[in-house]
Order: structure tokens, then C-alpha cells, then sequence
């Protein structure tokens, strides 16, 4: 009950974390699926239509289910710290945003009981997306679930401009602020300009889905190549909501482990700016052969290849970083190191794809499967395992076993190299992805083998780090304030976990690395910006789930108003909309009572205010 | 265009290297990696010119890397804290000038060959035209020049340009032939795209689609079967002879009500369906069953083949829009005969 009602940051952490591992796992087991389908020629472990679900799915469930609430996982747990504030700008949103991705999540989910999952590619370009070609719900569960789920992320990305813009402690200038904070703050303002686009490319598609409009259906004065452009307007920038969050991470772990500050700190900042822009600039390069012309494939490869500027300034800065320090290789030290090497290879497949005659052999073969999986697991997953490590001993007050994770580095890492390594080669021979099967005697046979036996060896990775997490949450909670002994910012200067209001005085911040710089003052703690008084503490409420309930009743309730039960009653229900209303009522009953009265919270006096973490 | 190879000939060792490791593997009729016509063998060029350059850019970076992960560990006992450098301007200039040069010297051949390549050649008499229709799952040609449509098999003269305007029945589909040229989406009408390419050799190259279509998106390959001019001006003037039909008049006559109400032989029938004419030469049943024959170590005999599909269509390619010959009332005899009437029907262009 506790967990449901709670709006505290972060506790509201551990949920993200547990709901994304929860479908990390699903999407991580269909993958399973796919490469044993694809071990050998020929195969028929499951049929075409299955397997086009299992890659929809997968690849959906991957990006909007997997890693986003981990991403949000890590900034919800360690933003407020970072910049010394005693919660995110809206509690109660917070507590919304997770809650309706989570049931947006289970939507779409559902689809694999209730008749069919989606199968129409992550993408769903039309018209194979469409009622016409794609009979089941299962688009439907895509469409209204993404829906969901991706008001979620944009209230979660509000929240955190919000917070970061309003609340950092005194002193912490924008350019004092630690890495993550900058890439949690950049990565947010590319959600509050990218979500809004497939906001509508769903909504659009609903209707032609549900509602019998016209807007890609060729027939009826639509056009389907629209679908790609306000896809590809929301899915490129959406590849950087991935990245930037694991370049803050490696940014964050990199100095601490090197025992030295990050080289080169304003342009980072100038380059993960300069990233972020160019990421809505370039959305066409997924669609050189389309046929959008010789002039527009020019300036979209140009556009493109100069990403790859900023990028290489910040490897470089990682490497200086790391020149002149003392690195230590603690399991979240190897992960970041492992970073950078990988994404530095899914980086340059990048630029050999931004070639736009060079792309009309690459796009959809497995060279393009193998480079966004360097980017997208290299890159992002490496990185997110990276700030796990790093982080858990300040969210659960647990240092994670650095044999076990020492363990999962090399297995995940080989495992993930003998994966993707070999589907460049795939690409290049001609194996087109999202295919059930192939012909033997291609030359694709033993290639695939390699690729499906690392896949395991990447699962075995994976579990390794769930024994771990088990192993672990037996121990004591006994982490000290700063288990790295060389940690540089103001996480690191309160209790592991932190108490309920984080902080009991708000810090003064005097610098870059704010408490490292009080360290080398020979101080153990934070200077104070005010005195010990009042904490004041948002109340908790079961509203925001309630309202997600709502909303999940309503979704659903569309999706079937066309359908026929067999049976008066329900076809009574769904055929007038009924359950949509009932849901809605919810959700607006829910928003009346949050707006009728009044909350003013609680306060913590300072005689309560326990210095000792109070959450496991 | 010479003067941009000039500055990717410092690289050239590594690229010798490269394209040999490269070339290694793969088909010569499938492999993007043996580009067998000057469409590939231009894209093939950037590719090469690209992985060199990213292969100079990973060198650097893993040395980098390797010895500042070695030199800088640190030591047992190792506690004065290291020098707090804040950045160096010199360093991070040269590292933001290095990729910017890096990538004029890939963009620059990028942009000529994006021209080079998106010539129109509709209106160009010597060209062949040929429109394209993909349909789930299987495409369709069509010459306009010689008023001749066929299926499956794409038959062009050697060296002669190929101009190709694509579009869709149905739903996306992508036409590839990575030995030829790279790949083109089919859209449906309003959108057509245009490419071309030609193929200086005699032979056959594997074509597949390249957009995910639905069920059967796996087996909905093709050929392109280059054959000289004079081969190809005797296939064209087969495929308008008048059809030839089943001896056995009552098998001609289940025929002809079962199949052509679909499917066109010869001047025969109807275009909702492949182009059977000649079908018993053609590199494939169905484009995924593989006849014997050159370079298909895996073929069956045709015969075989056609029976598999004609027995039930939907366990070759699920989803098919092909009714199962049973459920129209053919007996299993009639359907061998069928089959064998098929398997039979050959074209002698070669
Ligand atoms: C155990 C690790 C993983 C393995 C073995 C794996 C394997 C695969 C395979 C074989 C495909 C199908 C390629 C095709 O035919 O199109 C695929 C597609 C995809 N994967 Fe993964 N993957 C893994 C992890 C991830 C992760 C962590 C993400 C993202 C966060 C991801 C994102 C995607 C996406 C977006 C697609 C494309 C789906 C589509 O075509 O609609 N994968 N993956
Ligand atoms: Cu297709």
C-alpha cells in the first residue's frame, strides 16, 4: 500500500526500476526466442506470424519498456541529490507519470493473452499497419498502450525540467552542475519536443484503426510515407532520450573511479546541447529509400555525418579524463570502460550509414540491426549497468558483489560482442532483417549460429546480475555515505539510502564536483545553506494510480467498441462506449477530488529528523 | 571525383586489406560485398572509403584507450590525489577539427554519388523500362516497351541500362538485388520512386524484399536473370507467342476455369496473380522453391516444386492470397497433372 501511494522520488526510483526490469526481462526473453528461431536455415521453432510479433514486441518493449523506466529510474533516484533538493519539482506528477506508464506498459502486454500481440515492426509503418492488413488487435494494443505509456514519459520529462531548472541548491550554478543532471535536463527537453509528435502519429493512427479515417490510406486521399515522417520526427531524437543519460552516467562514473575531474567540462555540456539539436535535424536518414530525392538525401547525409563531431569529443574527453588519474576497475568502472570502446564502434557504423548510396545497401539487413544494438546495448545498457553498480549502495544502502559483478561484465560483454560483431557481416551478404527464416547454403548459417550462442551467453549475463541483486538485498544495510571514497558530487555527502527529506539542510555549493571540493578542504560534510529547521513534506495519495487505473479502463474500452462479444450485456458495454466513460469518470473523479481539497502536506520537526536512511 | 580518392589514398594499404578481408565471404550473386554491376560497385566504393576511414578512427581510439587503461591504473598504495586538470583548449579544438575533416572527406564523395546515381532515366530510349509491382508476396514485371508482364524471374539483356519505376499493390515492400544495385521502397501510387541499374554479366543474382510485408516477408525473393541481347529479344518474342495449353482438353478446360481466372498464360487470362508463361524455366516456384540448376545447390526438380506448392500454397508462404487448388474442387490427379503440365512449360530463349 505503502508503495502505491507514495510520491517520494525515491521510492518512486525503485519502482521504475523494478516495473523496467520486469519488462527488460520480457523483452530480453523474446529475444531469446528470435535467435533460436534464427540459429539455423530453415527453422521452425515458431511460425511467421509469431515471429513478427516476437520482433515487434521485443523491439517495442525494449525501447519504451526496457530501458527508458531504468533511464528514469536512475534520474528519479539521483537527480534531487545531485543538485541538493528535497524532492522533484512535482511530487504527485512524479507519482502519475510512473503509474501511467506502468499501466500503458501492461496494455500493450496484454496483447500476447488477448488475441494477438502487434506485427507490424516497432516502426508499424502503414498500410501494414493498418485494419486492412493487420486484422487483429494487436496494433490497436500498440497504438492505444504507447499512448499510455508515453504520457508517462512526457510528464516524467516536465517534471524533471521543472526540478532542475527550479530547484538546485544554492550556488549550483547551470555550470556547476554535474553531468547526469545536464544530460537528465537535455535528455527531458527532448522528450518535451518529441513525444508530442508520436502523441499524434498515434492518435492519427487510432483513428484510421478505430474510426475508419483516411489519414495513411492511400484510397482515401491518405499517404502512408506521412506515418514515417512523424515517426522518424519522434523515433531519431528518441535514439538520443537512449544515449544521452548513458553518456551522463559514463560521465559521472569515469572521474570518480579515475580520481579526477572531467576533462574538458563546458564542452561536454556544448556537445551534449549540440547533440541534442542535431538529433531532430537528421530524421530522414531512416528513410533514404523512401524516395524523398537526390537533394533531400544530400542534406539529410550531411546533417547526419555531423553528429558524429560532438560525439567524438566527448570520447575523447572520457579518454583525457582518465589520462594522468588513478583508475580503479570496480564492477561499475569496467562497465563504463567497456563503453566506450563499443559505442565508439556502433558510432562509426553510424557515419557509414549517414552515406546515402552507401545506406541503400545497409538499410534494413542486419548491418543495421548489428549497429543499433552497438548503440543501443553497447552504448545504453552497458551504460545503465555501469550506473546501477555505481548508484545501488545510495538507493538501497547495499554495496552490489563486485566479484558477481566483475562476472556479468565479462560474460554480458563477450557475450554481446559474439552477438552483434557477426550480424555486420550478415548485412553486408545480403541477409535482410526482420525475416523468419533463410535459405541454407547462403553463407548465413554459421554466422547466425555465432549470433544466437552469444545471445545466451548475454542472458546468462543478465541473470547473473539478478543473483546478484538476490545476494545482496540478504546483506545489511550498512553502505557508508560515500562507499566509493572518491565520490565527487552531493549524492555522495548523505546517508546511503537517504533519509525520507534527503537532505537536512539544504548545501552550499562552491564549485564543480561540489562535495569533492569540500573534501579537499578537509571538511566531511557539506556546508550548509541554511539552519536546521521545518522539513515540509508532500502527503501520500492514492490518486495518481487510481487515475492510471482510469485511463488504462478507457484505453481498453475502445479498443473493443467494435467488437462483438456474443452477448448482449457486454456488447451493451463496449458497443456505446460505455467502459471508455466509466474509465474516464475515473480518471476525471480522481483529478476533481485532487483539485476539491486542498493538501498542504506535513512537516518533519527537527527533533524527528533521524540522520539514518529510512527505506531498504 | 578523383581528387577526394586522392586524399583516401593515404589509407589505401589498409583498404587493399580491407576489401580483401571483406570479399572473403559471401555469394558473388547475393553479396553486397561483389558488387557485379556499376551501381554496387559505386556504393561498394563508398562503403570502402567509409570503413577505412572508421577503421583509422577505432585504431586511434583503442590505442588511446588501451594505454591509458594500462599506464594509468592505479597502484597499491598509490593516495596523493592526481592533478585536477580542467580541459585543454588546444586538445579539444584538434578533436572537434579532426572528425569535421573526417567527414568532408566521406560527404564530399557521398553527395557526387547521391547525383550521380538519382539520374532519371524514364525517358531514355535506349534504356529498358520496367515497371515494378510488389505485390504480398510477390512481384511483378512489366516491360512497357514490348507489352510483356512475367513474374518472379527478372529477365534483362547484359549491359544495357535498366530503368525501373516502382510501386506497390499492397502494402511497403523494398526491392534489392545487393549483387546489383542498393535497395528501393515500392510505394503505392502518387509516390513512385525511380532508379536503375545494368549488369555487365550473364547470370543469375538473387533479389529479396527488403520491408517488412507481413508473414510470408521472408520468402518473398526474386531473380535477375542477365542474358545477352539476342536471348533476351527471343524471351521477349516467347512470352507473346500464343499460350500453350494442357493437351488433355478436360485438364486444359479445370484450367482454365480454376487457374486463369487469376493467373495469365500467354495471351490468356488474367493479371490479379503471377504470370505463369514459361513457368517450368524459371529459377523458382513461388520465388522461395529453388529449381535445380546453376548455382542453386539446394534446388529440387521443378516438378517436385510445383507439386509442394500446388498441394498447399499456404505452408510455403503463410498468408498467401492463392486459394488451395482442393478447396476449388481439383482432385489430387488433376493436380499433379497441373503440375506437370507447368513444370513442362518452357521457354527456349538461351
Ligand atoms: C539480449 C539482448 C538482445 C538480443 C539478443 C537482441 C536481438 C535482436 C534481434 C535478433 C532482433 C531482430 C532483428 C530483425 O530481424 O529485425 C532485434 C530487433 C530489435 N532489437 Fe534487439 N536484442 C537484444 C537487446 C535489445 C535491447 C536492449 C534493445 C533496446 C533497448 C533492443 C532493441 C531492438 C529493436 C528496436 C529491434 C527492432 C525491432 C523491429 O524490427 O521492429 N534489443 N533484436
Ligand atoms: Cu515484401
Amino acid at each position: 500500500m505503502d508503495w502505491i501511494t507514495t510520491v517520494d522520488h525515491k521510492k518512486i526510483a525503485v519502482l521504475y526500476l523494478i516495473a523496467g526490469g520486469f519488462f527488460f526481462g520480457i523483452g530480453g526473453i523474446e529475444a531469446i526466442l528470435i535467435r533460436i528461431q534464427l540459429m539455423k536455415p530453415m527453422n521452425d521453432f515458431v511460425s511467421a506470424q509469431v515471429f513478427n510479433e516476437l520482433i515487434t514486441m521485443h523491439g517495442t518493449t525494449m525501447i519504451f519498456l526496457g530501458v527508458m523506466p531504468i533511464i528514469f529510474a536512475l534520474m528519479n533516484a539521483v537527480v534531487p541529490l545531485q543538485i541538493g533538493a528535497r524532492d522533484v519539482a512535482f511530487p504527485f506528477v512524479n507519482a502519475l507519470g510512473f503509474w501511467t506508464f506502468l499501466f500503458g506498459g501492461l496494455l500493450l502486454n496484454l496483447s500476447w493473452l488477448m488475441g494477438g500481440a502487434p506485427d507490424a515492426g516497432w516502426t508499424s509503418y502503414t498500410p501494414l499497419s493498418g485494419s486492412e492488413y493487420s486484422g487483429t488487435h494487436g496494433v490497436d494494443f500498440y497504438t492505444i498502450g504507447l499512448q499510455i505509456a508515453g504520457l508517462g514519459t512526457l510528464i516524467g520529462g516536465i517534471n524533471f525540467l521543472a526540478t532542475i531548472i527550479t530547484m538546485r541548491a544554492p550556488g549550483m550554478s547551470y555550470m556547476r552542475m554535474p553531468m547526469f543532471t545536464w544530460t537528465t535536463f537535455i535528455t527531458s527537453a527532448i522528450i518535451l519536443f518529441a513525444f508530442p509528435a508520436i502523441t499524434v502519429g498515434l492518435v492519427l493512427l487510432t483513428f484510421d484503426r478505430i474510426l475508419g479515417a483516411n489519414f495513411f490510406d492511400v484510397a482515401g486521399g491518405g499517404n502512408p510515407v506521412l506515418w514515417q515522417h512523424i515517426f522518424w520526427i519522434f523515433g531519431h531524437p528518441e535514439v538520443y532520450i537512449l544515449i544521452l543519460p548513458a553518456f551522463g552516467i559514463i560521465s559521472e562514473v569515469i572521474p570518480t573511479f579515475a580520481r579526477k575531474r572531467l576533462f574538458g567540462y563546458s564542452s561536454m555540456v556544448f556537445a551534449t546541447i549540440l547533440i541534442a539539436f542535431l538529433g531532430f535535424m537528421v530524421w530522414a536518414h531512416h528513410m533514404f529509400t523512401t524516395g524523398l530525392g537526390t537533394v533531400a538525401n544530400a542534406l539529410f547525409s550531411i546533417s547526419t555525418m555531423l553528429i558524429a563531431v560532438p560525439t567524438g569529443i566527448k570520447i575523447f574527453n572520457w579518454l583525457f579524463t582518465m589520462w594522468g588519474g588513478q583508475i580503479r576497475f570496480t564492477a561499475a568502472n569496467l562497465f563504463a570502460v567497456g563503453f566506450v570502446p563499443t559505442f565508439v564502434m556502433g558510432g562509426v557504423t553510424g557515419v557509414m550509414l549517414a552515406s546515402a548510396p552507401a545506406d541503400f545497401q545497409f538499410h534494413d539487413t542486419y548491418f543495421v540491426v548489428a549497429h543499433f544494438h552497438y548503440v543501443i546495448v553497447g552504448g545504453l545498457v552497458l551504460g545503465l549497468f555501469s550506473g546501477l553498480h555505481y548508484w545501488w549502495p545510495k538507493m538501497f544502502g547495499r554495496v552490489l558483489s563486485e566479484t558477481l559483478g566483475k562476472w556479468t561484465f565479462w560474460t554480458f560483454m563477450i557475450g554481446f560482442q559474439l552477438t552483434f560483431f557477426v550480424q555486420h557481416f550478415l548485412g553486408l551478404m545480403g541477409m535482410q532483417r526482420r525475416i523468419v527464416t533463410y535459405l541454407p547454403n547462403q553463407d548465413f548459417d554459421l554466422l547466425n549460429l555465432v549470433s544466437s550462442v552469444g545471445a545466451f551467453l548475454m542472458g546468462v549475463g543478465v541473470i547473473m546480475f539478478l543473483v546478484n541483486i538476490v545476494i545482496t538485498t540478504r546483506k545489511p544495510v550498512d553502505a557508508p555515505n560515500d562507499p566509493w571514497e572518491d565520490g565527487r558530487t552531493l549524492e555522495w555527502s548523505i546517508p546511503s539510502p537517504p533519509p525520507e527529506y534527503n537532505f537536512k539542510q539544504t548545501p552550499l555549493v562552491r564549485g564543480i564536483d561540489a562535495y569533492w571540493k569540500e573534501k579537499m578542504a578537509g571538511h566531511t560534510e557539506m556546508t550548509p545553506a541554511e539552519p536546521v529547521g521545518s522539513i515540509h513534506m508532500p502527503s501520500a495519495t492514492p490518486l495518481p494510480f487510481v487515475m492510471s487505473v482510469g485511463i488504462f479502463i478507457a484505453g481498453l474500452g475502445l479498443m473493443f467498441s467494435k467488437d462483438d462479444f456474443g452477448n448482449a450485456f457486454m456488447n451493451g458495454l463496449f458497443n456505446n462506449y460505455i467502459v471508455v466513460i466509466i474509465g474516464l469518470l475515473i480518471t476525471f473523479g480522481a483529478m476533481a477530488l485532487r483539485s476539491l481539497y486542498d493538501d498542504h502536506g506535513w512537516h518533519i520537526e527537527p527533533e524527528d529528523q533521524d540522520e539514518k536512511g529510512v527505506r531498504t | 571525383m578523383m581528387k577526394q580518392w586522392q586524399v583516401a589514398k593515404r589509407i589505401l594499404p589498409l583498404l587493399a586489406v580491407f576489401s580483401l578481408l571483406l570479399s572473403a565471404c559471401g555469394r558473388e550473386d547475393l553479396s553486397v560485398m561483389k558488387p557485379q554491376g556499376p551501381v554496387a560497385q559505386g556504393q561498394y566504393d563508398l562503403m570502402k572509403l567509409s570503413i577505412a576511414i572508421m577503421i583509422v578512427v577505432l585504431i586511434i581510439v583503442f590505442a588511446i584507450a588501451a594505454y591509458v587503461l594500462i599506464r594509468f591504473r592505479r597502484r597499491a598504495g598509490q593516495n596523493e590525489m592526481p592533478e585536477q586538470v580542467e580541459g585543454n583548449f588546444k586538445l579539444e579544438v584538434i578533436w572537434t577539427a579532426i572528425p569535421l575533416l573526417l567527414v568532408i572527406v566521406l560527404a564530399v564523395p557521398t553527395v557526387k554519388t547521391i547525383f550521380a546515381q538519382g539520374e532519371d532515366l524514364s525517358n531514355d530510349k535506349n534504356a529498358i523500362q520496367v515497371k515494378v509491382t510488389s505485390h504480398q508476396y510477390w512481384w511483378e514485371f512489366t516491360y512497357p516497351q514490348y507489352d510483356v508482364t512475367t513474374a518472379q524471374d527478372l529477365i534483362i539483356p547484359t549491359g544495357k541500362k535498366i530503368a525501373f519505376e516502382l510501386k506497390t499493390a499492397d502494402v511497403l515492400h523494398s526491392f534489392w538485388v545487393p549483387s546489383l544495385a542498393g535497395k528501393m521502397d515500392t510505394n503505392p501510387d502518387g509516390t513512385l520512386n525511380k532508379f536503375s541499374f545494368s549488369a555487365p554479366n550473364e547470370g543469375v543474382y538473387r533479389g529479396k524484399c527488403a520491408e517488412l510485408c507481413g508473414r510470408s516477408h521472408a520468402f518473398m525473393e526474386f531473380k535477375v536473370k542477365a542474358v545477352s541481347q539476342e536471348s533476351f529479344d527471343k524471351w521477349v518474342n516467347e512470352m507473346k507467342a500464343p499460350a500453350v495449353l494442357p493437351e488433355d482438353t478436360q485438364l486444359a478446360e479445370k484450367f482454365k476455369t480454376n487457374c486463369l481466372s487469376c493467373h495469365a498464360v500467354g495471351d490468356q487470362g488474367g493479371p490479379v496473380a503471377p504470370n505463369l508463361t514459361g513457368i517450368g524455366g524459371k529459377q523458382s516456384v513461388a520465388g522461395i522453391l529453388l529449381n535445380q540448376g546453376e548455382g542453386q545447390e539446394d534446388g529440387n526438380p521443378v516438378l517436385d516444386n510445383m507439386k509442394e506448392w500446388l498441394h498447399d500454397p499456404q505452408s510455403v508462404k503463410p498468408g498467401n492470397t492463392m486459394p488451395n487448388p482442393k478447396d476449388l474442387g481439383l482432385t489430387d490427379e488433376e493436380i499433379d497433372g497441373i503440375a506437370e503440365y507447368l513444370a513442362n512449360y518452357k521457354l527456349d530463349y538461351e
